[in-house]
């Protein structure tokens, strides 16, 4: 699992670099986030720009990753595509996280 | 179900070709068509990757919308991870994967000889209590997202087979 960090502001931003979080990665992918989270920075905002395929494990994994930065940090999404929209919609988390259309960075690095 | 009583005529015509998910079942249109994807496979969670980008290779070639070809590949990654982690758990074994393009959607059949669903019915249940921060569900989302994305979902027991049946309709 290919994650890159960044920081934009006070945020962690982590940017999963592959292009599919399912069964095969879930866990992998949970740990990945799990080392990187490690550095410092709140909130910790998952940038799934890249990402065109979510399964339901997939979606298990984010919701674990969630609840693993416990209460003090938040995680907010960012850059969803409309495969993996539908994914938050159909089964209703889209009301659980914040969700940024597009990386906050997008929009302020230059000004 | 019974086994094939097919006659000497019967079996001349159609026994060997007719792909094994339609007998003892009742024939639809699908059945007289080649399929636009048949696949026997091992389960396997790398296995299911693999076949899906199969899968989507032929049905963006058969023209299908990002829509519908994302749908299809939900619904039928939900299909195959539960018959992965439920139906056969640390085991493996064969599985059969069959699409149909059908006038109003993709028609699906999925095999496989692991374990019977319980209480041999497609399971239907509600979305698991979404209420942070106290209950924030990280599974039971799997069928009700296939229940979301398809119709006629059917389930038998065929002697040691699984057989379940869907479509996914196109989307609007």
């Amino acid at each position: 699992m290919d994650i890159a960090t960044s920081r934009i502001g006070q945020a962690l931003v982590v940017t999963v670099m592959d292009s599919r979080i399912d069964a095969a990665v879930a866990i992998e992918f949970k740990e990945a986030v799990r080392t990187e989270a490690e550095a410092p920075g709140n909130p910790v905002i998952l940038d799934l720009s890249n990402v065109t395929f979510l399964d339901s494990s997939g979606l298990g994994a984010v919701v674990a990753v969630m609840k693993l930065l416990g209460s003090e940090r938040r995680l907010e999404l960012s850059g969803l595509t409309p495969p993996v929209a539908k994914v938050f919609r159909l089964t209703r988390m889209d009301s659980v996280f914040t969700i940024h259309p597009e990386l906050p960075g997008a929009l302020r690095a230059t000004g | 179900m019974s086994g094939r009583a097919v006659s000497m005529s019967e079996s001349s015509v159609s026994a060997a070709s007719r792909p094994r998910a339609s007998a003892g079942q009742e024939r639809t249109d699908a059945d007289e068509r080649r399929p636009l994807f048949l696949r026997g496979f091992l389960a396997a969670d790398k296995t299911t990757r693999a076949v899906l980008a199969d899968l989507v290779t032929e049905l963006t070639r058969a023209g299908l919308t990002p829509d519908d070809l994302s749908n299809a590949e939900l619904v039928l990654a939900e299909v195959l991870n539960n018959i992965a982690e439920h139906a056969y758990g640390k085991a493996t074994g064969p599985v059969e994967l069959r699409v149909d393009l059908l006038r109003a959607g993709l028609g699906c059949t999925i095999s496989d000889q692991g374990h019977p669903l319980p209480a041999g019915v497609v399971p239907d249940p509600d979305l698991p209590l979404i209420a942070p921060p106290d209950h924030l569900p990280e599974g039971g989302f799997g069928w009700h997202i296939i229940r979301c994305l398809t119709t006629d979902l059917r389930y038998a027991r065929d002697g040691d087979w699984n057989r379940l049946s869907l479509r996914i309709p196109w989307a609007d």
